[in-house]
């Protein structure tokens, strides 16, 4: 069996991107997610890649944008602020069915908001990070292990769907120090016959284009684009379930919020109370149909997140109307305690 | 009967969308028939931009990617540096160049960054109907500066080639003009040399090209040239900035 | 056993998160599970540092150490700070040679350790850190002091092979005490 190290959440990442056969990190500093720059300046050059300090995160993104479509993995990191930035060319990456790995380590916002744990950037991952129709698949870490797997799993994702593949994750997790088996490194990567490599006199040019001025053309397109998006969300849905068969109270987290609510749901059970959790680990493809059958036996949802509610929307399409969806948050930087949960439960309970 | 023209095999068949006396069209055959006769059409990978010269992925036969506004320097440097054995170009005018993507420029020259810029500046946006550029002349009436651009509310014009000398990673900035003949065949000798020096590894190499726009100007095609050797050459001097010959 | 929550806290410069690493690496190697978070962002530079570990036979939730079971201080803003967070029954172990005052709560055991006159009197430099890691592993009882150059060997950068004989000292003496 491989080795347990104790691997602090951003170098798992960092280490495993190597793992996956990601020669290229462009990158750029912002708090919390600096040492996965850090650390790829330092293994790059190890194992033959390439690391680039970009002047910008806007920089940085199309830097990825122009090793992904000369056929390289590439990734890059940043924090909230920074993914604002980037969230052009990430159009541009779905756009030109371009596969890249992009990491948020989510901070507190608005603005340049604080530097403590946060998942305010829930809506921007999932629903508008920027113009045009398309997703982005978002998966949703919890401990460094997942950190670890999630990110050859990201990249295999990209190459498989050649789409750009978020990986969102937040302060603490990207600071937290667990034991990690690291996964197996990739031995052979796909083969990328679209990509940018020159003819060599031997084939017709390739083109890598989102422009399409004819708007027929243009809508096929998308169109064959949302064919490949239903096979992702038939395939790739991903979730867990803790306690939840017979929970009576279902909580749904995801990330480091659902560390929280694991907790709170022994604490309860050990109260006599049958809490569950039912925790999204892709955020999209959002688990609709699991949640929904999940929360059929329970008395109520309680969403749990650290921000002012936005998976919850997700939370209450998924259910429907069919029970009643209770929020708790906190934001700011704010990381609720299994005890704040525990109180909102009772409180749900007795206001009942 | 005796051949005495034929057309470089780095343009593809494509009818350019260019306007009438538009100099992009003379620019794309001499980025072309440079590629051809260094025989690197089957290694380069050109990065066309946002602007004019938008469609440049239809005429260049070689591989190319269309990158977002400003933004061709970074992408081709990430093209670059995972594919080192390749010729990197971007093709940018000066709104993309000197507007929105003055940092990504500025940045790649300051690495270093082994790829070719061709820099077309016709000192006016083109693409979205002719408002004023970064390289606007003092005076220049534009879209957007209905009595001619005036230098306290506007600013002045940016002179790339000259800026882009001053960084140690920049291996060669030349400035040509696309007038006339003479000028047409020395445009020609730039991207040549600019080319080789990327293959030789000595880093950032800018041709910056003075180009006609009657369209935005309001010109007829040979007034456009004159206005190019009367009014631009004296703002923009041609020539070469810098030529350093250094292997990396 | 319960779930140890400890919480490391004093000047940069004074080793809190190499301390908090070798706890939780000491954590790992019998089997548990661990968690280490250290402190980020501007305090890091200049002033405070702090981290959290946790060591239990159960899944750790939240990495962050709110309420500590051990609280170690090695500074006297430390101590203001975080003696009240400790949950009542808990362990205090206070560098003593260089907080003046006391813990003023009486629900909660006081350890005060002479660490950093202690290290400098025994040739340790400024060891005081590993002292206290010494001490931790034998009051908690997480591993015999045989194990421990095995797991000090994981910690200590492989640069620094050098370092590795006076750290061992550090946790013997902790370890003994």
């Amino acid at each position: 069996m491989a080795r347990k190290v104790l691997a602090k959440g951003n170098e798992a990442l960092a280490e495993a991107a190597i793992a996956a056969g990601c020669r290229g990190f462009f990158g750029y500093p912002i708090t919390p997610q600096t040492d996965v720059a850090a650390y790829m300046a330092r293994r790059m050059p190890q194992v033959g890649g390439v690391y680039v300090q970009a002047e910008s995160e806007i920089a940085a993104v199309n830097m990825v944008m122009g090793a992904a479509a000369a056929g390289a993995r590439a990734l890059t990191s940043s924090s909230s602020p920074g993914i604002s930035l980037k969230s052009e060319t990430i159009s541009y990456l779905a756009g030109c069915d371009l596969p890249a790995v992009i990491i948020n380590m989510q901070r507190a916002g608005p603005g340049l908001g604080g530097i403590q744990p946060s998942q305010a950037d829930y809506f921007q991952a999932t629903k508008g990070l920027a113009h045009g129709d398309f997703h982005l698949i978002v998966l949703a870490p919890y401990s460094v292990q997942e950190m670890a797997d999630f990110m050859v799993l990201a990249f295999d994702l990209a190459d498989r769907y050649r789409t750009p593949v978020m990986l969102l994750g937040d302060g603490m997790l990207g600071q937290m120090m667990e034991p990690v088996v690291f996964p197996e490194p990739v031995k052979t990567l796909p083969e990328k016959s679209w990509a940018v490599t020159g003819t060599k006199g031997k084939r017709p040019p390739n083109i890598i284009n989102s422009l399409y001025i004819q708007p027929d053309e243009l809508e096929t397109l998308v169109l064959e684009r949302y064919k490949r998006y239903e096979a992702i969300q038939r395939e790739e849905t991903r979730f867990e379930t803790f306690f939840a068969d017979d929970a009576e109270v279902l909580l749904t987290a995801y990330g480091s919020t659902a560390r929280i609510a694991k907790s709170a749901v022994l604490a309860l059970r050990e109260k006599g109370v049958k809490a569950g959790l039912f925790r999204p680990v892709t955020l999209w493809p959002f688990p609709q149909e699991a949640l929904r059958q999940a929360a059929a036996a329970a008395e109520y949802v309680l969403c749990v997140e650290m921000s002012m509610g936005q998976m919850v929307e997700d939370v209450r399409l998924a259910v429907n109307g069919a029970k009643p969806v209770h929020f708790y948050g906190r934001t700011g930087g704010v990381v609720p305690s299994p005890a704040e949960i525990i109180e909102q439960v009772t409180r749900i309970r007795e206001g009942s | 009967m005796a051949v005495v023209f034929t057309k470089t095999q780095g343009l593809t068949d494509a009818q350019t969308h260019y306007c009438p006396g538009c100099t992009h069209g003379i620019a794309h055959r001499i980025v072309a028939e440079a590629l051809e006769e260094l025989g690197l059409v089957g290694s380069a990978v050109g990065i066309a931009p946002v602007g004019c010269s938008v469609f440049a992925y239809q005429y260049f036969n070689c591989d190319m990617l269309q990158a977002p506004h400003g933004r061709a320097p970074a992408v081709a440097t990430g093209v670059k540096r995972v594919r080192p054995e390749n010729l990197v170009f971007t093709y940018q005018g000066d709104g993309d160049l000197a507007a929105i993507g003055t940092a990504e420029t500025v940045h790649a020259a300051a690495r270093g960054e082994n790829i070719t810029v061709i820099f077309i500046n016709n000192a006016i946006y083109g693409m979205t109907g002719g408002q004023m550029a970064p390289t606007s002349l003092p005076g220049q009436v534009t879209q957007t500066t209905p009595n001619g651009r005036d230098p306290r509310i506007a600013g002045f014009p940016v002179r790339i080639c000259e800026m882009l000398s001053t960084l140690p990673g920049t291996a060669y900035a030349e400035r040509v003009s696309l007038d006339c003949v003479k000028n047409v065949r020395k445009a020609k000798q730039a991207v040549l040399k600019a080319f080789t020096y990327q293959m030789q590894g000595y880093g950032f190499t800018i041709v910056e090209m003075l180009s006609a726009c009657p369209t935005n100007w309001g010109l007829a095609p040979t007034e456009a040239l004159a206005w190019v050797r009367d009014n631009m050459i004296p703002y923009y001097p041609l020539g070469v900035f810098c030529d350093r010959r250094v292997e990396r | 056993m319960s779930t140890h929550r400890i919480l490391i806290a004093g000047f940069g410069g004074q080793g809190v998160q190499f301390a908090g690493r070798l706890l939780a690496h000491v954590g790992m190697y019998v089997g548990k599970e661990v968690s280490y978070l250290s402190s980020y962002g501007p305090e890091m530079r200049g002033g405070t540092s702090n981290c959290s570990v946790q060591i239990s036979d159960k899944f750790i939730a939240s990495p962050l150490v709110l309420e500590p079971t051990e609280l170690v201080v090695m500074n006297g803003p430390s101590l203001e700070k975080f003696e009240k967070t400790v949950v009542p029954g808990g362990r205090i172990y206070i560098d003593s040679s260089i907080v003046a005052k006391p813990a003023v709560r009486s629900d909660i055991e006081p350890h005060p350790i002479p660490a950093t006159a202690l290290a400098e009197e025994m040739g340790l430099g400024r060891l005081a850190n590993v002292i206290f890691c010494g001490y931790l592993i034998k009051k908690l009882d997480l591993c015999p002091l045989s194990a421990l150059p095995a797991i000090l060997k994981e910690v200590v950068s492989a640069k620094r092979p050098e370092l590795l004989e006076g750290n061992l000292q550090a946790l013997a003496l902790g370890f003994s005490m």
